[in-house]
C-alpha cells in the first residue's frame, strides 16, 4: 500500500488559466492501474463536494486511444509500450509524488483540466486516411488480389496506431509525423491504396502544416513514448512518399 | 400491438434476394433531401453512416467519445466469420447459418441469420477493398483461425486487433464522407432521448459533453447503433463510458426490449484483483486453440495456490484437472463460451480456484510450445534439438500470433505467461438481448432502427466468437442501407424536419429537468457507489447462473436501490460545462432500471438456454446430467418487453420462433 502526493493540473475549461494542485492519496494499491488511482482521488473529492480531476479514458485497455496524461515528464507514465490506461501503481512507490499533466502541444487546446482537443488529428484523416471505396458488395473477391505478407504484416503494424497523441506531446517541436507517416504508410503499402498515393500524401501532409504540428528533427522521442511501437521507418516512408509525389508534380 | 417481424415469404436460401428486388427505393436526386441521424459509431454506426452517406442521404453521426475511431469495436481482438471457404474445409453460408442459429441454442430469428451469413463473404472484400491489412499466409492469401463452438476456420483476423482493424476501415469510409459533408459528425456528444412526430421518430435531443449545451437534431429516420449494456453488472470487458441510455431511451418512448437477460459471460478474462476494480480485460478467445484450461485435481495443492505458498509450474501432469477436456471429449477447450465459463464457475465454487481470490483457473500453452516448437525444428531441419530450443522455437510461433495478448497481460498481472500459465475467470462481455427490431432493423416505432449489438436480432441465447463484428458490419454495410431505403421512400415530399416544435420542445424540457435535478440534488453518495451496488446484485443473482429465488430477490433489491439513487445522489459541478459525474449519473439512472427488466425477463424464462442457465432448468440423468435443459415447448419465443412506467410493470409480448430450416436439438459438446 503507497500514499503519494498528487500535483494535478486543474483548469476549469479553454478560457481560463490553469495551474498546478497538490492532492494526497492514501493505501493505493500496486496493482491498481494508475486511472483506477485517479478513480480513487475522484471518489475522495465527490464525497467531501469538490469537482473532480476531469481526464478522457473509455477502453481501460490499452485501444481505444483515447486516455492521455503526461505523468512525471512522460506521456503515458514511466513504461513503454503502453497507455496510461495499462500503466500500474507498481511503477511508483510508497511517498512519491507524482505530476500530472495534460498532452501539452499548440494543436491540442486544453478543454478542461486534462482533457485536450484533438480535432486536429481527425481533420488530418477526412484530409486523406481513406481509401476511395464504395460499400457496393461487388468489389472483388478478396483473394482476388494476393498481397505479400510481409507487406501485409508491415501495414499492419504502420495501421496499429491508436491515434492517442502521445507521439507528439512528446516532441519537442509538437510533430505529428509519426501519427501521418503511419497512416501513409499502411496504404502506401498495400496495392489498393497505390491509386491515390499521391494525392493522399499532398493533402495529408498539408493539412498536417495548417493545423499547427511542428517538424521532425529526427530526435526519435515519439517511437519511444509511442505505446502501439509505431517505428520512425513510417516518417522516412511519408518523405519518400511526398518527394515521390512532388516529383510527379 | 402483434409483433409483426415482417420476414419475407419463400424459401431461407431466396428471401434477401427477392425482398431486395421488391422495396421501394429513393432516387438519387430525392435522396439529397433526407437526413438520417446514427447514433453512435462503432463497427454498426460507422458503417452505416458511411454507407447511407455514399448513398447520396444527409448523415448526422453521434460519438460521446472525441472521435468515431475510439467506439469499443475497437477493443475486438479475435476476428470475424465469413463463410469464404477459402480452407476448403466444407464451409458454406448453410453452415454459418445453422453453426450461428445452433450457437445461439435455438432462439434468435431464422431469417435475418440465414441474411447475415449470406453477406458475410461480402464484408470481408469490402474490408480488404478499404485496405483493412488482415492476416496473410505466404502465398499472399488470406488466413483463416478456427473459433470456439464450430467445426471448419472461418475466422479472418489482423493479429489480435480485428475490431480496431475493422473499425478503423469504417472510420475511414466515414472520414472520406465527412471531406465531403455528406456526414456531419458530433463528437463529444450524447444522445439523451428521441423526438417523436406523429408517432414517427424525427429527430433526437442530445448534450454537448464539453460545453453542456442541449441540442436538438431532427431527421426522416434515426439509427440507434449504441452497442450493449454489459456496464449493467459495472465490471464487464465493455468501455467505461459504454452505456443503455439511447437503447433505454427509445424503450420508454415505445420500443420493444427483447431477450434483456441473455448476456454473455466470457470465459477469458484477466481475473478481478481488488475492490478499486474499474473494468475488466478479455483476452480473445482464440487464445484456446491453443491454450489448455486447468485446475489442480487436488484441493489442497488449490489452496496451496491461492495462499502462494505453491506454483502451477510445480504441479505434476497427473495432478492437473483438464476439466473441460475431461467433460466435453469432442471439443474440449473449444466448447461455446457459456460452456466454459459455468465450467470455470463451477470448479471455482467447488474450490478448485487458483490465484488469492480463488476466482480464477489456468490457461496454459505449455504444450502449444512443445508441438509448435516441433514442427519448426523440422521445418528449418533441426534434427537433435533440445527441449529448450524446442520450447523457444513454439514460443515465437505462438508470440506470432498472440503477442500482443501476451503482453498486455504481463503488464496487467506482472507475470510472465511463457513462463507461468495464464489465470483466466469469465467476465460479463456482449449483450445478445437488446432493441427488438423486426427484418428491416425497425424497431416497434416507425422510423427508428436499431443495429449492432443494441438490438437484439442474430444471437438468440448466446453469440458465437467473431460473430459480433460480423454482425455489426453486415447491418451497417449491407442490410440497413437497403431496408432504411423502403421506409424513406415514402418520404421524398416532406421536406426538412423543423426542429422548433413543440415535439421538440417537450422532449428537450424532460432532458433538462433531468440535468437539472441531477446538479441540485446534493446528496450523499457518488454514482459510482450506486452503479457498483447494482453490479454486486447483477452479478450475485442474476449472473451466470440464476433461479426464482434470487431473481425474485434481485428485483426488489434493484428497485430499492434506484429509489436511494434518487434520493441520495451526489453530482458535483454545474450542467453547463464538461462534466463526466453528469454523464454518468444519467447512465447508471437507465442500468438502475434496464438491470430489474433483466432481472425480471430472467425469471419468467424458466428454461436454460445460451447464456441464460436456469438451476430449476438441468438435465436429471443420463450423460447430460446437470447440463443445460432447454425446453423448446414452452419458451422457443423472443421476449419483447413494452414500457409502462415501472420495470416490474413491463407488458411482455411474445414473438414465437418458427425453425423451419434446421432442426432443434439439444445442444451437445460432448
Amino acid at each position: 500500500m503507497m500514499n503519494l502526493t498528487l500535483k494535478i493540473w486543474r483548469q476549469k475549461d479553454s478560457n481560463t488559466k490553469g495551474q498546478m494542485v497538490d492532492y494526497k492519496v492514501t493505501d493505493i494499491s500496486e496493482h491498481m492501474s494508475f486511472l483506477e488511482m485517479l478513480d480513487v482521488l475522484n471518489e475522495q473529492l465527490v464525497n467531501s463536494g469538490e469537482e473532480p480531476v476531469a481526464f478522457d479514458h473509455d477502453c481501460r485497455e490499452g485501444i481505444c486511444g483515447m486516455c492521455s496524461l503526461y505523468i512525471n515528464g512522460e506521456a503515458h507514465g514511466p513504461d513503454r509500450g503502453i497507455t496510461t490506461c495499462q500503466l500500474h501503481m507498481r511503477m511508483f512507490n510508497d511517498g512519491d509524488t507524482i505530476t500530472i499533466e495534460p498532452f501539452r502541444a499548440a494543436a491540442f487546446p486544453v478543454i478542461k483540466d486534462l482533457v485536450v482537443d484533438r480535432m486536429a488529428f481527425e481533420r488530418i484523416q477526412h484530409a486523406g486516411g481513406y481509401i476511395s471505396v464504395n460499400t457496393s458488395g461487388n468489389t472483388q473477391d478478396a483473394n482476388a488480389l494476393p498481397i505479400s505478407k510481409h507487406d501485409a504484416d508491415e501495414a499492419m503494424d504502420a495501421a496499429a496506431c491508436i491515434g492517442c497523441g502521445a507521439c507528439v506531446a512528446t516532441c519537442k517541436n509538437s510533430s505529428a509525423m509519426l501519427f501521418v507517416g503511419a497512416k501513409i504508410s499502411q496504404y502506401a503499402l498495400l496495392p489498393q491504396g497505390q491509386v491515390e498515393a499521391a494525392d493522399r500524401v499532398q493533402n495529408m501532409v498539408a493539412q498536417m502544416d495548417l493545423e499547427g504540428f511542428g517538424n521532425c528533427t529526427n530526435t526519435g522521442a515519439c517511437e519511444i513514448e509511442c505505446p502501439k511501437g509505431i517505428s520512425l521507418e513510417n516518417i522516412a516512408r511519408m518523405n519518400r512518399e511526398y518527394l515521390k509525389a512532388s516529383l510527379k508534380g | 400491438m402483434v409483433l409483426d417481424s415482417k420476414v419475407p415469404k419463400g424459401p431461407i436460401k431466396d428471401k434477401w434476394t427477392t425482398y431486395k428486388d421488391k422495396i421501394d427505393l429513393v432516387n438519387p436526386a430525392n435522396k439529397r433531401h433526407i437526413d438520417v441521424i446514427v447514433v453512435g459509431t462503432g463497427l454498426a454506426g460507422g458503417s452505416a453512416a458511411a454507407t447511407l452517406a455514399e448513398l447520396g442521404y444527409n448523415v448526422k453521426a453521434f460519438a460521446y467519445q472525441d472521435s468515431p475511431r475510439r467506439a469499443h469495436s475497437i477493443a475486438a481482438q479475435g476476428g470475424i466469420n465469413a463463410a469464404k471457404n477459402y480452407m476448403g474445409d466444407g464451409d458454406s453460408n448453410y453452415r454459418l447459418f445453422y453453426d450461428t442459429v445452433k450457437g445461439g441454442d435455438y432462439r434468435s430469428r431464422e431469417a435475418n441469420v440465414y441474411r447475415l451469413a449470406e453477406v458475410s463473404g461480402n464484408i470481408i472484400d469490402q474490408c480488404v477493398a478499404q485496405g483493412v491489412p488482415f492476416a496473410r499466409d505466404y502465398g499472399g492469401l488470406l488466413d483463416n483461425r478456427s473459433f470456439g463452438g464450430v467445426l471448419v476456420s472461418r475466422t479472418f483476423y489482423a493479429k489480435g486487433q480485428t475490431g480496431q482493424q475493422l473499425l478503423l476501415g469504417a472510420y475511414s469510409a466515414m472520414n472520406r464522407q465527412i471531406a465531403r459533408g455528406k456526414i456531419e459528425m458530433f463528437n463529444r456528444h450524447e444522445m439523451l432521448d428521441v423526438v417523436k412526430v406523429d408517432g414517427k421518430a424525427r429527430g433526437i435531443i442530445a448534450r454537448n459533453l464539453i460545453t453542456g449545451e442541449i441540442e436538438r437534431h431532427s431527421a426522416h429516420a434515426v439509427v440507434i447503433a449504441s452497442g450493449g449494456y454489459g456496464n449493467v453488472y459495472f465490471l464487464s470487458t465493455n468501455a467505461m463510458g459504454s452505456n443503455a441510455t439511447a437503447a433505454w431511451k427509445i424503450h420508454k418512448k415505445g420500443a420493444y426490449f427483447a431477450n434483456p437477460c441473455f448476456t454473455q459471460i466470457h470465459p477469458t478474462c484477466i481475473p478481478r484483483s481488488g475492490d478499486y476494480q474499474s473494468k475488466l480485460t478479455l483476452m480473445s478467445e482464440s487464445l484456446r486453440n491453443d491454450g489448455r484450461i486447468w485446475v489442480p485435481a487436488k484441493i489442497e495443492d488449490a489452496k496451496a495456490i491461492q495462499e502462494g505458498k505453491l506454483k502451477p509450474t510445480q504441479i505434476a501432469e497427473e495432478d492437473r484437472d483438464y476439466y473441460l477436456e475431461r467433460r466435453y471429449p469432442a471439443f474440449g477447450n473449444l466448447v461455446p463460451r457459456d460452456v466454459a465459463s459455468r465450467a470455470a464457475k463451477e470448479r471455482c465454487d467447488a474450490g478448485y480456484g487458483v490465484n488469492a481470490t480463488g476466482e480464477a483457473v489456468y490457461l496454459d500453452f505449455a504444450a502449444a510450445f512443445e508441438r509448435y516448437g516441433k514442427e519448426q525444428a523440422k521445418i528449418k531441419g533441426l534434427k537433435n534439438a533440445s527441449k529448450e530450443e524446442i520450447i523457444k522455437l513454439g514460443q515465437e510461433i505462438i508470440e506470432e500470433k498472440y503477442g500482443n495478448l501476451f503482453q498486455m497481460y504481463e503488464k496487467i498481472i506482472a507475470e510472465n505467461p511463457y513462463e507461468t500459465p495464464m489465470m483466466i475467470y469469465p467476465a460479463t462481455h456482449y449483450t445478445m438481448g437488446g432493441v427488438w427490431v423486426d427484418y428491416n432493423l425497425m424497431t416497434t416505432v416507425p422510423g427508428l432502427y436499431c443495429i449492432g449489438e443494441a438490438n437484439f436480432s442474430d444471437h438468440g441465447a448466446n453469440r458465437l466468437g467473431a460473430s459480433a463484428l460480423m454482425q455489426g458490419l453486415a447491418d451497417g454495410y449491407f442490410v440497413l442501407p437497403y431496408t432504411i431505403g423502403d421506409y424513406l421512400s415514402d418520404d421524398i415530399r416532406t421536406g426538412k424536419i423543423s426542429t422548433d416544435t413543440k415535439e421538440f420542445e417537450d422532449v428537450e424540457n424532460e432532458v433538462k429537468d433531468r440535468i437539472e435535478f441531477f446538479i441540485n440534488n446534493k446528496g450523499t453518495k457518488s454514482v459510482d457507489h450506486f452503479h457498483k451496488r447494482l453490479g454486486k446484485v447483477m452479478w450475485d443473482k442474476v449472473g451466470m447462473s440464476r433461479n426464482e429465488k434470487d431473481l425474485k430477490e434481485a428485483m426488489a433489491e434493484i428497485k430499492a436501490i434506484r429509489e436511494e439513487f434518487w434520493k441520495e445522489v451526489k453530482v458535483p459541478g454545474t450542467a453547463n460545462e464538461m462534466n463526466p459525474e453528469l454523464e454518468k449519473a444519467g447512465r447508471v439512472a437507465d442500468f438502475l432500471e434496464l438491470g430489474e427488466l433483466f432481472a425480471k425477463d430472467a425469471l419468467i424464462r424458466n428454461e436454460s438456454c445460451g447464456g441464460h442457465f436456469r438451476e430449476e432448468s438441468v438435465e436429471l440423468d443420463g450423460e447430460q446430467k446437470g447440463e443445460a435443459k432447454r425446453n423448446d415447448k414452452d419458451y422457443a419465443f423472443v421476449s419483447a418487453w413494452e414500457y409502462k412506467g415501472e420495470p416490474s410493470d413491463a407488458v411482455l409480448h411474445k414473438e414465437e420462433l418458427e425453425f423451419k430450416d434446421i432442426e432443434l436439438k439439444q445442444r451437445s459438446y460432448k
